[in-house]
């Protein structure tokens, strides 16, 4: 049994910050990412633009509790199963599988580094760029989307029901870019066209709500949808996308997404360690 | 210290791409100084190197630098710098960046990144250099940049890939001297080239290398003995040539003597280069014959990779 008071954790830390530093440059400034900045930009662009139109009208269209009902449905159609989805395809697939393709990946298999603790400095530069787009579009759309309500929305936010709701998306956020991130992260392992993997995962979260208990457990949406704030009202088959059939309390819905996370992310070390630099892919 | 703590070690380690051999059965001991692996494209001077720092795995056999494994990373390269053949970088960096961040990235201070920065990036001269972009830099700017980058932590093993390719002539002997330095001062230091003049002036030793296999290792003149059958070539400038090569000929180990253009000299090969000298010093002492020097013309790497590996090979 190894000791783990000897190991040099501290180095460790400092590794990781630094290739999460070098990432998230990469991450943010590559021209290559605007498509990510443009999808977490559409839905704030959506509810600014109902907020705007509902305020030059004379008589109100919809109430709040319309408005965050409406916001409820964006954040599970579009965030959790197109925005965030996407936007981690496109972030964590790219962490090994671009330095591959641009023969860049030795630079890092040739420094005094672990490799888990390199897997674990890109999965944090991905968990920065994802959680800091994505929350921030997450708290504009859901700040926007009945900012035309005035005192009465603001009130609703900070002093009613709305700032639990709103605590509770950027929360579900957060855990969503933690789990899809795990997922792409070593999809882009091993996968060399992550369109693929990225397809195959969509088909198994949109078919997860029918299938058996177990099954449904491993998947990243059975336990957003659990922690998501307001239920959208959809009835039928459809409601399976958006809801579970025995919700999961979130005591347990958190560490559970958190241990699946971290079960993928343990794959995922033990594949970069076997990871051989020869670029002839 | 174990006792291969010094050294390099290959133990009949074998390396296949599916069913295409990269390098088969090589037992090696790579002792400190310049050790050049020589050889024509696909002999496996890369996968050696691949091997050696573990960005490939051995399908069999075990490899140990300085007694620690190459699936060690983390031990291994703080004593180990490689600088590979890939001409990519990390996109947007300028080449203070590109150094300074991998030092980053083993862990060094920002003080003591920077340090390290700016001496490794002075011993290659490119210190004007360094502000700018290494995606506007020339081939031979790229070469050294990569070189630094590779010495930035001052390895005790350096393994350089093809490392003079793009230099121009003033950067070649520069980066030749530093070599030699490194060599002087107890580095490993790894060479791969098909420059082989070049190969051949700074090597300690040399390891020949053909189609996966090693074909012949040590120092260039112990090379040179293994090789038995290698008819030496001798170059004796004296004044009357063609008498001379008469006398040869009555010799068996004689196996060529060609008269120079000038007529004042003659290349000879023999199987029995003392037996040659003998009979030259006996000439010089009983026949008069004049002799203003005589030396042997091919203890070079080149003369025996051509003979090893044949023209083809040579013309690499």
């Amino acid at each position: 049994m190894k000791d783990l008071s000897a190991m040099p954790w501290g180095l460790w830390a400092r590794q990781v910050g630094s290739v999460a530093r070098l990432e998230v440059k990469k991450s943010f400034l590559s021209k290559r990412a605007l498509w990510i900045y443009l999808l977490a930009l559409l839905p704030v662009i959506l509810t600014a633009g109902h907020s705007i139109v509902e305020s030059y009208r004379s008589r109100p269209g919809c109430s709040i509790p319309e408005d965050t009902m409406i916001f409820a449905g964006i954040f599970q159609f579009f965030y959790l199963r197109l925005g965030i989805y996407f936007g981690c395809v496109g972030i964590f697939t790219n962490l090994f599988r671009a330095e591959i393709l641009e023969r860049t990946m030795h630079y890092y298999f040739l420094a005094p580094l672990r490799r888990e603790v390199l897997l674990v400095g890109k999965y944090v530069s991905g968990m920065i760029a994802a959680v800091v787009l994505f929350t921030i579009s997450v708290a504009a759309s859901y700040l926007t989307i009945a900012a035309h309500f005035g005192a009465e929305w603001r009130s609703f936010v900070l002093q009613g029901a709305g700032l639990n709701q709103f605590v509770w998306y950027l929360v579900v956020t957060v855990l969503a870019c933690v789990g899809y991130g795990a997922v792409f992260l070593i999809a882009g392992l091993i996968f060399k066209n992550p369109m693929i993997p990225a397809a195959l995962f969509m088909v198994w979260e949109g078919i997860n709500g029918f299938l058996p208990a177990f099954l449904q457990k491993l998947s990243v949406t059975f336990y957003l949808k659990s922690l998501s704030p307001v239920q959208v009202p959809v009835e039928g088959p459809l409601a399976l996308l958006v809801q579970n059939a025995e919700p999961t309390p979130a005591w347990l819905a958190i560490p559970g997404l958190l241990m699946v996370s971290v079960a993928i992310l343990f794959l995922a070390a033990r594949r970069v360690q076997r990871l051989e630099v020869s670029y002839t892919e | 210290m174990t006792p291969s703590g010094d050294l390099i070690v290959f133990d009949n380690v074998s390396r296949f791409y599916g069913d295409v051999l990269g390098v088969n059965n090589v037992s090696l001991s790579i002792p400190p100084g310049i050790t050049s692996l020589v050889g024509p494209n696909g002999a496996g001077k890369t996968t050696l190197m691949n091997l050696m720092t573990g960005l490939i795995q051995p399908t069999q056999g075990k490899i140990s630098v300085l007694g620690i494994a190459p699936d060690d990373p983390e031990n291994l390269f703080r004593v180990v710098g490689y600088c590979t053949q890939f001409d990519n970088f990390p996109r947007g960096m300028t080449g203070y960046q590109f150094i300074y961040s991998f030092l980053r990235v083993q862990g060094y201070t920002e003080q003591e990144a920077d340090r390290r920065t700016w001496e490794s990036i002075g011993r290659v001269n490119l210190k004007e250099a360094a502000a700018r972009k290494v995606a506007g830099y020339s081939k031979g700017m790229r070469q050294r940049i990569k070189l630094a980058q590779a010495l930035s932590h001052n390895p005790r093993v350096l393994i350089l890939d093809e490392p003079l390719n793009g230099l121009d002539p003033m950067a070649r002997a520069e980066t030749i001297a530093l070599f030699e330095a490194l060599g002087a001062q107890g580095v490993h230091v790894i060479v791969s080239s098909h420059i082989l003049h070049e190969v051949d002036r700074i090597s300690d030793q040399v390891i020949l290398l053909s189609q996966g296999y090693v074909v012949a290792e040590g120092q260039i003149q112990g090379v040179r003995s293994e090789v038995q059958d290698h008819p030496i070539q001798v170059m004796i400038r004296c004044s009357n040539p063609g008498a001379l090569a008469a006398r040869l000929f009555e010799e068996p180990h004689m196996v060529e003597a060609r008269v120079h253009d000038d007529r004042h000299g003659l290349m000879v090969r023999t199987r029995d280069a003392d037996s040659l000298y003998l009979l030259l010093n006996r000439l010089a002492a009983d026949a008069g014959f004049d002799f203003e020097s005589i030396a042997p013309a091919d203890e070079d790497v080149h003369s025996i990779y051509q003979y090893l590996i044949g023209a083809e090979g040579a013309a690499a």
